[in-house]
């Protein structure tokens, strides 16, 4: 059921552009897609181990999504890996601005991923930047 | 023996039921029969969608007081 590829890149930490990203990723993922997600600046701190931390809403809409039973990033973004072919991968630049180790990452991140190779591995997908 | 499982998604936004129910689809055997219940009308146009682009077998969809009831078979 392979249907191409998507490739994702977050910088945001935003809650409503984590939210998009990772329904983007999760429903991608499902629905036969390999999914790739560049996980960068404002964004990657959610993903450390432990991180439990709510992303800030950038407008009335993610204060909107406080209130209601919505799906979290988080678990989407897992759901992804897990149910279907996503890869989420830490930006390498950004590890090293912030001082972060692959094992202070939660487990299910790839290794880290240079924007070279992920601009080389997005080529014939489509890009979806948040 | 084919089984039917409900899986109550009932108050949970878009991707949520659609998730839930792959997780459980995940689970079950072939030809297992699985009904979805959603109170997020998206579900309702999106998880037919989703079936059909995945290969398994929609098997129909109505609303009872607001909540949506999708019924589909696991076939692979």
């Amino acid at each position: 059921m392979e249907q191409g590829g998507i490739s994702i890149l977050v910088v945001s930490g935003a809650l409503e552009r984590l939210q998009m990203a990772a329904m983007v990723a999760s429903v991608g993922a499902v629905s036969g897609n390999a999914v790739t997600v560049f996980l960068s600046m404002n964004a990657l701190p959610y993903f450390l181990k432990g991180s439990v931390a709510a992303a800030p809403p950038e407008g009335p809409f993610g204060e909107l999504m406080a209130g209601k039973n919505v799906p979290a990033f988080r678990t989407l973004f897992e759901q992804a890996v897990e149910l279907g072919d996503a890869k989420l991968h830490p930006c390498s630049m950004a590890m090293d601005v912030l001082g972060i180790a692959q094992d202070t990452l939660l487990p299910h991140l790839g290794a880290p991923l240079g924007l070279t190779k992920f601009l080389h591995d997005a080529r014939h997908t489509q890009v979806w930047s948040f | 023996m084919s089984e039917r499982k409900v899986i109550d998604a009932r108050g949970s936004f878009c991707p949520g039921p659609l998730m839930e129910l792959i997780g459980w689809i995940k689970l079950a055997a072939v030809g297992d029969e699985l009904e979805l219940l959603s109170t997020d009308k998206g579900s309702a146009s999106d998880v037919p969608e989703w079936v059909n682009k995945v290969g398994h077998e929609f098997l129909g969809a109505s609303e009872k007081a607001g909540v949506w009831h999708i019924l589909i078979r696991k076939t692979k």
